[in-house]
């Protein structure tokens, strides 16, 4: 919040003009959106070349150093496509649904913890904002799919809302024991109190990485990281636009810059999630044995800022790769399958762990594991 | 984007068959629009009822940590596992009905007329 304040009064003072709310709104828009568009193409680069290297391909190479800027080829590319819209198809809704997915997944970054002096918004309810605002991707999936009156579209849209919402209960069920442990929903605190240190005074608010909180926290990080795979479509889960079954699902009839912008949406939407495991059960910024929070006293904060955020950087992009990983490893689950898993299987696994957590907490005065072998 | 993909994209000739919807090149027969089948609705009420769960529960496990700190554990405890297990005892209900089956065999269909 203070960063997009701070910007939003220079650009005032600056130009002399404009109300205060005009240019919060509109650094904020620019940073949220200029922040996760760059994310979400070096991620969807970041597939192509990981997925070549498992198959022992090259992947991309010619545009920029080893085809770095292969994502901004692609959005000329996609831009400069013919419109398509298919005959009957509501043309409202079929304008509006690639918007929704967008924003939903882009707004998510407004609260991502990238570094201590790096989040566009630490609102006091910043991981209920992050459940919330996916939400939008769900109808956006879904009113793309309706709208293009195609028989694909409409199995593949109604296959993605009902796995979409079924996995957001284990996912959120799997949030809930981080909140028992750090007592907040600002997603800043929540990483500030995985720091490691070792002793002095305050030093019990101090629990190390969430994931080695208790033995049930441990587990929750699979949860939620399955969940999470589930929900941004990515395989083993990707149902809703399997190519060889569906032609690509909902987004069979959407072409040009509308597909880019279903893509955009899904690869921002795998990042978020990667990044909110991240930040929830990995620590965020944070490293094993030395608290980075201790280093402003000795470097200047942008330099601080630089380290953690490679720190964050480096964890995400770890889980991510797990995720390219699993694609290439796992065959697509059968949609029976798909929803047993879910409401028999992580369900009540995640309840399991959230009783699990809050009895560790209640029998043993809310240490941590961490504090009890080391004192 | 859209704007901007407004301007400089080729305006196709909008044909009758370009505009066809995408069936694998079979005439497409009839409208998508048609009447779905019903284990979507179950599946999105359960949705709905845990995913309100959730949210009405958000508020106790955020004072956890106080209840713990002042020694009310104890309550808390018994407050968020109530609310929960209820609800999960109602999970295991439609699971027990079959409502959580993706593939209805003809055994349960019967079963529920009774």
């Amino acid at each position: 919040m203070e960063n997009t304040a701070n910007f939003a009064h220079s650009f005032q003072t600056w130009l002399g003009i404009g109300p205060l709310w005009f240019w919060a709104a509109a650094s904020a828009l620019v940073i949220i959106f200029g922040i996760a568009l760059l994310f979400a193409g070096f991620a969807s680069y970041l597939e192509r070349k990981i997925s070549a290297d498992l198959q022992d391909r090259i992947g991309p190479n010619r545009v920029g150093p080893v085809g770095l800027f292969q994502f901004i080829a692609d959005a000329i590319k996609m831009l400069a496509k013919e419109d398509f819209r298919p005959q009957g198809a509501d043309r409202f809704l079929f304008n509006l649904a690639p918007i929704l997915v967008v924003t939903g997944a882009c707004m998510a970054f407004a609260v991502l913890p990238l570094s201590q002096y790096l989040i566009a918004a630490d609102i006091n309810i910043g991981i209920f904002y992050v459940l919330a605002i996916t939400t939008l991707i769900t109808p956006g999936i879904l009113l793309g799919a309706w709208s293009s009156n195609n028989k694909w579209s409409l199995l593949g849209g109604m296959r993605a809302a009902a796995q979409i919402i079924s996995y957001e209960i284990p996912v959120a069920l799997s949030i809930l024991p981080v909140i028992l442990i750090s007592g907040t929903l600002q997603m800043g605190d929540i990483v500030h109190q995985q720091g490691w240190v070792w002793s002095g005074a305050g030093a019990s608010q101090f629990h190390f990485w969430n994931a080695f909180h208790n033995p049930f926290t441990f587990f929750a990080v699979f949860l939620l990281f399955t969940g999470g795979l589930a929900e941004s479509n990515r395989i083993p889960f990707d149902l809703p636009e399997s190519e060889s079954e569906l032609v690509s699902g909902f987004a069979t009839e959407f072409s040009g810059i509308r597909f880019g912008m279903y893509m955009i949406g899904e690869f921002a939407e795998a990042f978020v999630m990667c990044a909110i495991v991240t930040t929830l059960y990995l620590g965020g910024w944070h490293i094993p044995f030395f608290n980075l929070e201790s280093l402003p006293i000795l470097l200047p904060s942008f330099v601080v800022a630089l380290i953690q955020f490679g720190v964050f950087m480096v964890k995400t992009l770890a889980l991510f790769f797990v995720c390219m990983w699993l694609r290439w490893t796992l065959p697509r689950l059968r949609v029976d399958q798909l929803m047993a898993f879910c409401w028999k299987g992580l369900v009540p696994l995640a309840i399991f762990n959230l009783f699990g957590t809050a009895l560790w907490l209640w029998l043993l005065k809310g240490k941590s594991l961490a504090q009890i072998i080391f004192g | 984007m859209l704007v901007v993909g407004a301007f400089i994209r080729p305006r196709g000739k909008k044909t009758k068959l370009g505009q066809m919807t995408y069936e694998c090149g079979e005439q497409p027969v009839g409208s998508a629009w048609i009447k779905f089948n019903v284990r979507f609705y179950i599946i999105a009420i359960v949705f709905l009822i845990f995913d309100v769960e959730v949210a009405t529960v958000f508020p106790t496990i955020v004072t956890y940590k106080d209840a713990v700190a002042n020694d009310a554990a104890g309550l808390a405890f018994a407050k968020i596992f109530l609310f929960v297990a209820l609800l999960f005892v109602g999970l295991l209900y439609s699971w027990a009905r079959g409502d959580l089956d993706w593939v209805k065999g003809i055994a349960s269909t019967s079963q529920k007329k009774k």
